[in-house]
């Protein structure tokens, strides 16, 4: 393993103590519990969106903590949700009083972590609000697995909420918003290499050097299926047409339901791409591929989705939800509209994400 | 005979060591299926307990199991950690202001348990987790209570369907957690969750034993 590390036990506290160093006017820092927080939290009136997930995938969700985006990002160990008295630590930091709502991705983990923490805030006497990503068309049917995953979508969702919420958006409108963006995006990711948590000093799975593994999460997780590497326009086209040609997906999703004080579950169908359709196109390296790549394939993808008759209006292109120093990349779709684009194009002031101020 | 509070705190103690002795076989059954961190976060959660006990000894079981709960919360992270404080966390509210356990007590206190996880994970049985081993445990536990067996001869059993619905995870293909995610590829290992729940059950058994064996020796009945 050789990665520009210290002691790997400390690997996430410094590395959140060199970012809260980094960026003085935007962010602060509260250790043990761990949490990173705007600068001037709380912002009165508004309501506070607070997001988390294991750590090594960076800048998800501390990068996007300012002005127009996240309230507090909880950080939990290298691939490990983050544990309820953190994320009732930082909530509690930054509620105004108007509310918070938790951006979650569906893994497992997360979701346990979050719901118990909500239920804590609840019975704190804050009004929450937990809404579930899971864009990720390489996990087939809920019915056998843990559900889709939450991947690239989570980014925009968080982009777009934060938003709305300096706009003025209620609780519930923010729910609804939250909701709505996770059933409009749609994403596919790849490997080219493994990764190495440092606490475990070892690659997360073996992949051979003509091989990429396909239908990845974010955490090293192996994919779908192992296929031999071929070139970019190929694999752009494989992630392209999983997300365009996936059909309408029905999964049972649970909410917190403040009226009757408990978990809720219903069903909610998301809708096909259709030709037409105004999207934000995403390209992510998973950390160790470079923009030169991503643009060669969003390259590929522009001309695919112009092919598809989907009309690309925005774009994205970066390193934004990685798996540490993994090689490899994901595409995210997310269907626009008029409310999304406004809220997607309205100002944000962020460690890493940064445009209209 | 019922279980005092003396063996809950000498219970907590010997799940410490054996999650700890056992806490690179637990990783590495999850880096077959998993993300290859459940005997680290398990055995960081119980560390955390141990220096907690002595002040403890002054409580009664259901504030012990709450404390137990509420820094396995904090300090395991991942799945294990709110499904075991849940398990923890919803076994204390069932033995709230006792300072010893009947059976029957035990009994309930293993039901409540089972039935957090089960709320918690949304997890059914033969999914491939922890449940394939906590949940035969606690029902077998009920019914032989409910029949009149002592609380030892009881447990033997339960430890025993325990170690055999761990064992029947092996050729399952998981349907909750991490490992869903490979389908088929989860095929022949067995459940991290299921072996943990193994260990922590049979600790119980073997404080109980110990316990009676050391009285039966010391003449006391």
């Amino acid at each position: 393993m050789k990665k520009l590390i210290n002691n790997a036990d400390d690997f996430v506290r410094e590395s959140i103590e060199g970012m809260a160093l980094a960026h003085p006017e935007l962010i602060k820092l509260h250790l043990d519990p761990n949490f990173v927080y705007r600068a001037d939290a709380p912002v009165a009136n508004k309501v506070a969106i607070v997001s988390g997930g294991g750590s090594g995938h960076e800048p998800l969700h501390g990068g996007f903590v300012g002005m127009g985006m996240l309230d507090a990002a909880c950080p939990g160990e290298v691939f490990t949700s983050p544990t309820p008295d953190q994320i009732l630590a930082a909530s509690k930091a930054v509620n105004s009083g108007a509310g918070v709502l938790n951006i979650v991705k569906n893994y497992s983990g997360d979701v346990m972590n979050f719901e118990l923490a909500a239920e804590l805030a609840v019975s704190e006497g804050i009004k929450i609000a937990n809404i579930l990503i899971d864009d990720d068309v390489a996990v087939k049917d809920s019915l056998y697995t843990q559900g889709r995953r939450g991947v690239g979508t989570t980014v925009l969702a968080e982009k777009i909420c934060g938003a709305a919420a300096e706009q003025g958006y209620n609780l519930k409108q923010l729910r609804d918003l939250c909701r709505r963006v996770n059933l409009n995006g749609r994403s596919m990711g790849m490997a080219l290499t493994s990764c190495t948590p440092p606490a475990k000093g070892s690659p997360m799975f073996e992949l051979g050097e003509d091989e990429i593994e396909f239908g990845i999460g974010i955490h090293g997780e192996p994919g779908r299926k192992r296929l031999p590497l071929v070139e970019a326009d190929e694999i752009t086209e494989m992630l392209a047409r999983s997300i365009i040609e996936d059909t309408a997906y029905t999964r049972t999703l649970r909410e917190w339901d403040e009226n009757k004080e408990e978990w809720v579950e219903s069903e909610i169908t998301d809708p096909n791409l259709e030709k037409g359709d105004r999207v934000l196109a995403f390209v992510n390296s998973m950390g160790g591929t470079p923009l030169s790549e991503l643009y060669i394939i969003y390259r590929k993808l522009a001309q695919i989705c112009s092919e598809q008759k989907i009309q690309i209006v925005r774009s994205l292109v970066g390193p934004y939800i990685t798996s540490l120093e993994m090689q490899g990349c994901s595409i995210t779709l997310l269907k626009l509209d008029d409310e999304l684009l406004k809220l997607w194009d309205a100002p944000v002031k962020t460690p890493a994400l940064r445009w209209g101020v | 005979m019922n279980v005092t509070k003396q063996q809950i705190l000498d219970w907590l103690q010997a799940v410490t060591q054996t999650i700890s002795e056992n806490k690179d076989y637990l990783t590495e059954l999850d880096a077959a299926i998993g993300d290859a961190d459940h005997g680290i976060n398990l055995d960081r959660g119980f560390q955390k307990v141990v220096p907690q006990l002595s002040q403890l000894e002054t409580k009664d079981i259901g504030t012990i199991l709450k404390t137990v709960s509420m820094t396995l919360i904090s300090a395991v992270g991942g799945a294990s950690g709110p499904l075991y404080g849940t398990f923890f966390l919803r076994a204390s509210t069932a033995v709230t202001g006792k300072e010893e356990l009947t059976s029957t007590e035990l009994a309930d206190l293993l039901q409540a348990g089972v039935a957090g996880v089960i709320q918690r994970g949304k997890a059914n049985l033969g999914d491939k987790t922890m449940l394939d081993a906590l949940s035969p445990a606690a029902t077998i536990f009920a019914e032989l209570v409910a029949k009149g067996n002592t609380t030892v001869d009881a447990l033997q059993q339960a430890v025993q369907a325990a170690e055999t619905g761990m064992k029947q995870t092996i050729p399952l293909v998981a349907l909750k957690g991490r490992a869903s995610y490979l389908g088929e590829r989860s095929m022949g290992h067995q459940d991290p969750g299921a072996t943990s729940s193994y260990l922590i059950l049979k600790a119980l058994l073997e404080t109980i034993t110990s316990d009676s064996k050391a009285n039966k020796m010391n003449g006391v009945k």
